[in-house]
């Protein structure tokens, strides 16, 4: 399914500030698979899902999806395969533009764009039944600017829209940590509904260690630009955030600098 | 009646400035980005229409070469931007002056060029029962932005139009939504432009009759009065596409109004034109944030007053 094979990738290269975001990563997910990540801020989390969109183009290495090479693709015509839900909940949607026209837009990810109408009739009836599930009360409300929710609807509608068009590879970049917990909690349901019925390909990063053990079927850890652990099946069921604790307490040397990453 | 007749002429112009209006909304509301290719491809438009009437083209059809002229005056700023990743306001400087030079050129190294053949004005003048000028002008001129606002609201409208506006309000989502950015934006500043270049063909044919190449000066500050002017008067955020560009047109003609009524004035000079615009900007900008913050300033009293005097013991 998505294979990234030996991808490197720095910023600021050639200057005092050189970091190296991502060395030698190599990472394979097979059709089906829902992979938390985890690893403390700069351990090269959203860069690997930078590369794996196209923000970034690596230096080295490659990335597969379902055996097409796309490390060179442009970022909007890989969005063909992938569905996105940023950390910002403003990121995902176009405040000025009403609920269905975004729908609409996410509608039209996989398709050609050409004079037709840019939303019909016969789609807003799909959308009306697709927002109705969100049990926001949205399915009403369709034609308000998305700018009138709040973050957590505006990041239930970006999650509805990343998979409106079944793709590929849904990738989560911290979707819920701008949100109150009660609604990062209602929005993760909503994420593991949708994912379970669609059977959707997906790695989600988070911060939240309860969140990566409990959700998906593997959880890997991230350091310094690696994947230092991964763990799939009963062991990760039986997983504890002690566990990671210590795990991540190992491959840093005992530095524990990092206190986003104690969030638990 | 003097009164009436000034309103008259200023409405006939503003007519005319309301197709760059148009132009300058795609750019400034849809796109986000303040284009100055405005400036140079208004007389673009006027020079390329007159050179090809005074060739003998058909003075409508000269009005189509504008329009694509503009388009490509347009798509040199949007590549500019894209390719090139020079930010909007420079790339558009940069085309606004490479036009200067390119405008004269194409008047043959003159600063202007009068009409002398038939100008669409004057077909019009021949085929319609209207003797008065003035009167041909508003009729075309509402005509032609009816058309427009039409067009523009269906293309909008479209897939297409949809993804140029999700561009212009927010790229990361609108290039997670598989939209071809560089493409949209370019197109954008195309029909802007294109838009901008059928104005100044317009304004060349029905009011100055004569391409200059100065006569751009300025544009894009009286565009960005014309669509504030608009905004403010007419249509708060939530008013629908149609009506913000019915809106942007209404500005244009009232801001025409303004001047030419300002210009009736013993006190006021011609010259004094560009500083008047530039005042009406500054409190057409100015207006709303005014507003808010005096209405901020009532609650605030009343807020105290009532701490003050209900409890009748304040801070003891």
């Amino acid at each position: 399914m998505l294979d990234i094979v030996q991808v490197e990738k720095s910023f600021n290269i050639g200057t005092v500030n050189e970091k190296k975001a991502l060395q030698n990563l190599n990472f394979h997910m097979n059709d089906g698979e829902f992979v938390t990540v985890i690893g403390g801020n700069g351990a090269g989390k959203s860069t690997m899902l930078n590369v794996i969109t196209g923000v970034y183009k690596p230096e080295g290495g490659k990335i597969f999806l379902d055996g097409q090479d796309i490390t060179y693709l442009e970022e909007w015509q890989r969005a063909k395969y992938l569905g996105r839900v940023f950390q910002d909940p403003m990121m995902g949607t176009a405040a000025n533009m009403q609920i269905e026209e975004n729908l609409a837009l996410a509608y039209r990810r996989t398709k050609k764009r050409g004079l037709s109408w840019g939303i019909s009739e016969k789609e807003k009836e799909y959308y009306r039944q697709s927002l109705a599930r969100l049990d926001l009360g949205l399915e009403d409300r369709m034609t308000a600017k998305v700018g009138l929710l709040s973050g957590g609807q505006r990041q239930a509608v970006t999650l509805l829209m990343a998979t409106l068009q079944k793709p590929k590879l849904l990738l989560l970049d911290e979707h819920t940590a701008a949100l109150d917990p009660k609604t990062a909690e209602k929005v993760l349901d909503l994420t593991r509904e949708l994912i379970e019925e669609e059977h959707l390909t997906t790695i989600m990063i988070t911060h939240n260690m309860r969140d990566a053990i409990r959700m998906g079927t593997r959880l890997v850890m991230m350091h310094q630009g690696r994947i230092v652990y991964s763990v799939a099946g009963e062991e990760k069921k039986n997983l504890k955030v002690e566990d990671l604790l210590q795990k991540f307490s190992e491959v840093s040397n005992g530095e524990f600098a990092n206190d986003r990453m104690l969030l638990l | 009646m003097n009164f009436l007749n000034t309103l008259q002429a200023g409405a006939a112009q503003g007519l005319w400035w309301a197709v760059m209006t148009l132009g300058v909304y795609i750019s400034y509301r849809v796109l986000d980005a303040a284009d100055l290719t405005v400036e140079g491809s208004f007389p673009l438009g006027a020079a390329v229409s007159v050179v090809c009437i005074n060739a003998g083209m058909n003075p409508f059809l000269a009005l189509l070469v504008a329009f694509v002229a503009g388009c490509l005056a347009g798509a040199v700023t949007g590549m500019l931007n894209t390719i090139c990743r020079i930010p909007p306001i420079l790339a558009g400087i940069l085309t606004m002056i490479a036009l200067y030079s390119v405008n004269i050129r194409i008047m043959s190294d003159r600063a202007s060029i009068t009409i002398a053949a038939d100008s669409a004005r004057t077909l019009l003048m021949h085929w319609l029962p209207i003797t008065n000028g003035t009167w041909v002008s508003i009729l075309g001129g509402i005509v032609t932005n009816a058309l427009l606002v039409a067009v523009l609201y269906l293309f909008f409208g479209t897939e297409i139009g949809c993804a140029m506006r999700a561009t212009g309000q927010n790229i990361h989502m609108a290039r997670a939504m598989g939209i071809h950015t560089r493409w949209m934006t370019i197109l954008g500043l195309m029909l802007s432009n294109g838009l901008v270049a059928l104005s100044g063909s317009f304004v060349a044919q029905f009011d100055y009759g004569s391409a200059m190449a100065t006569m751009g000066q300025g544009a894009i500050v009286i565009g960005l009065a014309s669509v504030i002017i608009g905004e403010v008067l007419f249509c708060h955020k939530d008013r629908s596409f149609a009506f913000k560009l019915i809106a942007v047109v209404l500005g244009a003609v009232i801001y025409r109004c303004i001047i030419a009524l300002a210009l009736q004035l013993d006190f006021l000079k011609a010259t004094d034109l560009k500083l008047i615009t530039a005042v009406i900007v500054v409190f057409a900008l100015s207006l709303p944030v005014l507003k808010k913050q005096f209405a901020q300033g009532k609650l605030r009293r009343e807020n105290e007053r009532k701490l003050n005097g209900g409890g009748g013991t304040e801070h003891a």
